[in-house]
């Protein structure tokens, strides 16, 4: 009954965590963009005078995609366009059932392994889920009854497919070396050092299966210079043209799930997953009382940082807007919301400064630590995708085609070429 | 627990072939043996038999049947030209009958043969076993069918190419 509750509690969390990167992934998109073409973005949404430079505007998208009008096209099959845009969805949810977001918890008797599933196959079976995907856009563009959807829908199945090859080529390069294809596994295995100062990180070791990997990713989630499939100028917009209102959220929503999904893969075989550089988890454990100072430390730091930013911003603000609009008091409130975070943090190290941490403490600091580290790492790579989409330019098709046939499967090839060279030159230690 | 999982899932394994061969429209289907296969693939994950498991909704449902659901989809038959060749209720109910008796007569007799029952390993099914099983006892076959795939791959361009 326990282990039951134990995996429920830790289904529950990766897909909160996953749906939480959601509309932070949306801001990023946003506000990123208009760094990079140098204009300010959007940052008019307001709740109660907050704006959060431009955060309520999620909330804002959310009900307006609630309430708009809901059409679906004539002479259509009504289940199969409905049914689309949740498959879309929920299919690639299941996905986030075997990454890792940290290591063993051990305390007492316990010893929980800090993923939904540690299947023995855990890189294939997001593969797996990742070729299901494919179906809510061949349904969606097929039950549109419109010739661009169901052209974009073809392009778009063609591109996944073609660029499934690849990214599951490149993984069997990180299978030679880690030995393994289990997700918690590999993340494990890349706490040693490499040549004595640089942590053995994926990256470090299969760099070209890295390329290739990132590439098939962008790919697959049919993201900027892959998104021909999507792309407003090309193709209307693709297999989600008729869609609106929820059922258009869903599509949009799956499509920032699949980004965070890519990241983390990224993150878990090529960057080392929940590993914080140069402290693999014994030296956390034992020194979790030091580590736990340092990041109420870096709290409290970042509180102190963010109220002077706040009290500086509400000077900017003094009078902008005309009297009795809520809007000027957002300075006033994010100062406050700062300071209160500072109190806490102060306290919090008052209090963990005299007490002794019990064992079960040591293991939670250790997981806190491990869980920052994993965060930050999947929110860097969800950054890079936003960054990449906003620099270059998309691909034609045929030139999309020819890039994963010619060039990318040709490529993962000879990394496993060289890869197993290199195996057998210098032997892999332990197996 | 795992009675009722097991049923569940052969119910939905069976009503998806069921609804595959009794619709009208080819795509209707296409997404039913879709949803029979993830049923199958989830017994075989009960069995603990990880990696066809994987494999199964890896190529399978995940492959194969996006290929065919494109055929489907670039035909674009009206039902019109689905021309209806009904079997008739009566043979239809003798032939499903006849089939599950034969098949439970069959279990019957394998399950009373001394032989019929062996305990596998607890490594059964995941992927370094196969994997070694791949490349030590069953070698010759894994590479023929590697030559049969190329065979079927070259056969299906000079199909395909239209003449020059």
């Amino acid at each position: 009954m326990t282990v039951l509750l134990i995996g429920f509690g830790k289904a529950v969390f990766i897909w909160a965590l996953a749906l939480t990167c959601i509309p932070v992934l949306i801001w990023f998109e946003r506000k990123g963009a208009a760094f990079i073409q140098d204009r300010v973005g959007p940052n008019r949404a307001s709740i109660l005078g907050i704006r959060l430079a431009g955060f309520i505007h999620n909330f804002s998208d959310v009900v307006k995609l609630l309430t708009k009008e809901m059409m679906v096209p004539a002479h259509t099959n009504r289940w199969y366009f409905t049914f689309a845009p949740f498959v879309g969805f929920t299919v690639i949810l299941f996905a986030f059932a075997v990454i890792p977001w940290a290591d063993n918890l051990r305390f007492g008797g316990w010893d929980i392994p800090m993923q939904v599933s540690s299947l023995n196959g855990g890189i294939l079976f997001i593969l797996a889920i990742t070729s299901l995907e494919v179906y809510g856009m061949i349904i969606a563009g097929w039950s549109s009854n419109n010739k661009f959807s169901l052209l974009g829908a073809l392009r778009s199945s063609a591109q996944m497919i073609s660029y499934e090859i690849p990214l599951a080529l490149s993984l069997i390069g990180v299978f030679m070396v880690f030995g393994t294809a289990q997700l918690g596994e590999i993340a494990r295995s890349q706490g040693d050092l490499l040549f004595g100062f640089l942590p053995k990180w994926g990256i470090f070791l299969q760099p070209l299966g890295f390329v290739v990997f990132l590439t098939a990713a962008f790919a697959e989630t049919n993201r900027n210079p892959f998104d021909i499939p999507e792309g407003e100028s090309e193709i209307v917009a693709g297999y989600h043209t008729e869609y609106s209102g929820i059922r258009f959220a869903l599509f949009y929503m799956g499509e920032y799930v699949a980004i965070v999904l890519a990241s983390a893969m990224v993150t878990t075989l090529f960057f080392g997953g929940w590993q914080v550089p140069y402290l693999p988890t014994e030296r956390l454990t034992v020194n979790a009382d030091t580590v736990l100072m340092v990041m109420l430390l870096v709290g409290a730091a970042l509180s102190l940082v963010s109220a002077v930013l706040f009290i500086g911003y509400d000077k900017k603000l003094r009078g902008k807007w005309p009297k009795g609009d809520l809007r000027n008091q957002e300075g006033r409130i994010l100062t406050v919301f700062a300071v209160g975070a500072l109190v806490a943090h102060a306290a919090a190290l008052v209090y963990f400064g005299s007490i002794d941490l019990p064992e079960w403490g040591s293991a939670t600091v250790a997981l806190l630590a491990q869980i920052g580290a994993f965060v930050l790492k999947l929110l860097f790579f969800c950054w890079l995708f936003i960054w990449v989409r906003w620099t270059l330019p998309r691909f034609r098709y045929d030139q999309l085609m020819r890039l994963s046939w010619k060039s990318l499967i040709p490529l993962a090839f000879a990394n496993i070429f060289i890869t197993g060279l290199i195996l057998l030159l210098v032997g892999r230690a332990g197996s | 627990m795992e009675l009722v999982i097991f049923y569940t899932l052969a119910a939905v394994s069976v009503a998806g072939a069921l609804l595959m061969v009794t619709r009208k429209n080819p795509l209707a289907g296409a997404l039913a043996l879709v949803v029979s296969m993830a049923a199958l693939a989830a017994l075989f994950a009960m069995l603990h038999a990880e990696f066809v498991f994987l494999l199964q909704v890896l190529l399978y449902a995940g492959a194969i049947m996006v290929l065919i659901i494109f055929t489907i989809m670039l035909l674009n038959l009206s039902p019109q030209e689905l021309k209806e060749r009904p079997v008739g209720k009566l043979k239809g109910l003798v032939i499903i009958a006849a089939t599950v008796v034969g098949f439970i007569g069959f279990i019957r007799v394998l399950l009373q043969l001394p032989e019929g029952v062996r305990f596998v390993s607890p490594t059964f099914g995941n992927i370094e076993e196969v994997g070694a099983l791949m490349l030590t006892s069953y070698l010759f076959p894994f590479e023929v069918i590697s030559v049969l795939l190329l065979v079927a791959i070259v056969g299906v361009v000079i199909l395909a190419k239209k003449v020059i």
